[in-house]
Parts: structure tokens; C-alpha cells; sequence
């Protein structure tokens, strides 16, 4: 059972469990799965300025805020109780064509080469942290819902705007992988 | 537009365009009520991280063609939502508040080609849904607070900028 828990869950277990998530939010209290909101709620309660996109009772929404510190939470527990001893298995094709964008492939859940404090300051922090959350952030909002508020919730409920969001999620992906990432590549290398 | 807007001045407790609205009618107290969905959010959590979703190397994988597990995930999790949303229409299932479960019929607009794609192309380069970031804090990427710190930064710039850009 230990042995069980503590290696990598396969995708059938967890796919299975963050679908139930929806069935759970909306029937223990009416609640809808999306999780890019909570960003907007922060913003809300700490920063609304005089935007009116902000200015809403966000305790009323203070669910998503108690959800996503769960999921923080959960992160600690998982990773000091639950972890893998054996390292990550990571498909040889992806490792090779990492490491010929000069990136070194560890054995972390994250390349600690680049989501490591001392790039913080780097022209690598800037690209991976702030213009990457910043497209996050931006994009989700802009989308109206991530990968949980369109591609799962969103399908689970057959809206076919979210089937549109979810293709360009993914061809948005696509296009960073392919084409974006490896000229960024070429220049922070 | 102009009539959400309306909308919400009368009705400012509300959020415009939320994809995750709270429509319990019983009132929650902040704390009390709401700590189910910190439990929830554990559990979660604990799954994101077991099933190595908030690995930048499985993101990379997917976007790659190289590996099916996390289309396996995701397409598993539509599946199962499908079904249980399903079965709460049929057969009327209630809340534990005895409320009737609420849905919300989407509208397209232009931020669903427009702002997707900029977040697929967000997702790719920090391996992270909005989700999956909080639980790489957890994980003790501290680096990845930044990252949160720049998504609230950009989803403020939305609000912002609304008005201005094409929906």
C-alpha cells in the first residue's frame, strides 16, 4: 500500500479523482471548478484599484482562495510524506531534445537548471517566471478559465466555447514548444 | 457587454464573467464554511503532485507527442466529469444544502481563441496551469512564488485592459 502511494500515480487514477473534483465542488456546496478565478479574487481583495472588473464581494468567492491554499498545502504534504524515492522517468525522446536545447535534464519534478532562486535575477527568471506567469495570468483571465474552468469543467458541461479554448490551449502549447521555445532558448543559452 | 455591466451595478456582490461562481444560496461564514475546500484542496493537491502533473518535464512530454499521460489525465477527468454531470441532471441529485445544482451556459467571445492561446503558450514555458502552480510552491519550488506573483500581475492587466481588447 506505502509502496503503492508513494510511487508516480498512474493517469487513469488521477484522472479519475480530479473528475470526481467536479461532481464534489458542485454538490457539497454548489460550487463550480475553475481555479484561475482565485487569481482574480486576490486581486480583488488586495489590489482592486478602481477597476471595475475587481470590485465584488470576493469574500462571498473566498471558497477558490480556501481551495487553492488546499492545493499549496497539499503540494507540501505530497512531496514531504508521499514522495517518490526513485527519480523521475522522463520519455527519452523529450530528454534528448532538452538536452539539445541545452538544458539540463535532471531528476527533479522541475529542471532545477532553470526554476532555481539564483536565475531569479536573469534574463532566464525573467522569461520563465515573469513573462510566463504574466501570459498565464493574462491569458486565463482573457480565456474566461483554465484547464480546469474550460477543458474539464467546461467540457464535463458540453459548452462548446470551451472546447474552442481548450484546442487553443493547446495549440498555444504547441506553438511555444516548437517554434517559440527554442529561439528563447537560443538567446538565454 | 453593456448589459452584464448594467447588471452588475445593481448587483455589485456578483462577479462578471466568473467561470467558478459560488451559487450557494445557505450564507458561509469566511472561515468555518469554507475550510471543506481547503480540505478538498489537499487532496487535490496531493494528486497533482503524485501524478506528476506539475512536472514541467510531463508538460514538455505532452507537447511533444512523446508521452499519453497527461492526455490520459485530462481526457480521464472530462470523461468522469461528464458522466457525474450527467448523472446530478437526470436524476436531480441536490446539494448537501438541499439547493438545486446550478449551471451556467457559456457565451463564446474572442478571449476564448485569443486569451487561450496566450496561456498555452504561458503553460508551456512554466510547465504550470494555475493550479499546478500553487502546488509547485508546495513542492518547494519557492522560485515558482514569483511566477504566481506575475499570473495575479497579468490577470490584473486583464481587468485593466478589458474594455479595450476585442471579446
Amino acid at each position: 500500500m506505502v509502496e503503492f502511494i508513494q510511487k508516480p500515480w498512474p493517469w487513469y487514477v488521477a484522472g479519475t479523482l480530479i473528475g470526481l473534483t467536479v461532481p464534489a465542488l458542485l454538490l457539497i456546496g454548489n460550487k463550480h471548478f475553475g481555479i484561475s478565478s482565485s487569481l482574480r479574487h486576490i486581486c480583488a481583495a488586495c489590489v482592486p484599484g478602481n477597476i471595475s472588473f475587481f470590485k465584488y464581494d470576493w469574500r462571498k468567492e473566498a471558497w477558490n482562495l480556501f481551495f487553492v491554499a488546499g492545493i499549496l498545502l497539499g503540494g507540501v504534504v505530497a512531496t514531504q510524506l508521499l514522495s517518490n524515492p526513485d527519480p523521475i522517468v522522463i520519455a527519452p525522446e523529450t530528454v534528448k531534445a532538452l538536452e539539445a536545447l541545452n538544458i539540463q535534464v535532471d531528476h527533479n519534478l522541475m529542471p532545477s537548471s532553470i526554476f532555481n532562486v539564483e536565475n531569479l535575477l536573469s534574463l532566464k527568471g525573467l522569461v520563465f517566471f515573469v513573462v510566463g506567469g504574466f501570459l498565464v495570468g493574462f491569458g486565463t483571465r482573457y480565456a474566461g478559465g483554465c484547464t480546469s474552468g474550460h477543458a474539464i469543467m467546461g467540457l464535463s458541461t458540453l459548452q462548446w466555447p470551451s472546447l474552442i479554448a481548450t484546442c487553443c490551449f493547446m495549440a498555444g502549447g504547441f506553438a511555444m514548444v516548437h517554434f517559440v521555445f527554442p529561439w528563447i532558448m537560443s538567446i538565454i543559452a | 457587454m453593456k448589459n452584464i455591466e448594467i447588471n452588475t451595478s445593481v448587483q455589485p456582490s456578483h462577479p462578471i464573467e466568473c467561470e467558478a461562481p459560488n451559487d450557494q444560496i445557505k450564507k458561509e461564514s469566511l472561515v468555518t464554511s469554507n475550510l471543506k475546500y481547503l480540505v478538498l484542496g489537499i487532496l487535490f493537491g496531493i494528486v497533482f503532485v503524485k501524478a506528476e502533473i506539475i512536472s514541467w518535464y510531463r508538460i514538455q512530454e505532452m507537447f511533444r507527442l512523446h508521452s499519453f499521460h497527461m492526455y490520459g489525465v485530462i481526457g480521464t477527468a472530462v470523461v468522469v466529469g461528464m458522466i457525474s454531470v450527467w448523472l446530478i441532471k437526470k436524476f436531480k441529485i441536490k446539494t448537501v444544502q438541499n439547493e438545486t445544482v446550478v449551471f451556467h451556459e457559456k457565451k463564446f467571445h474572442w478571449g476564448n481563441i485569443i486569451g487561450a492561446l496566450i496561456f498555452g503558450l504561458g503553460w508551456a514555458l512554466t510547465g504550470a496551469c494555475p493550479g499546478p502552480l500553487f502546488a509547485q510552491i508546495g513542492s518547494g519550488f519557492i522560485v515558482v512564488v514569483v511566477t504566481l506573483l506575475s499570473a495575479i500581475g497579468g490577470t490584473w492587466v486583464y481587468g485593466l485592459l478589458r474594455d479595450k481588447l476585442p471579446h
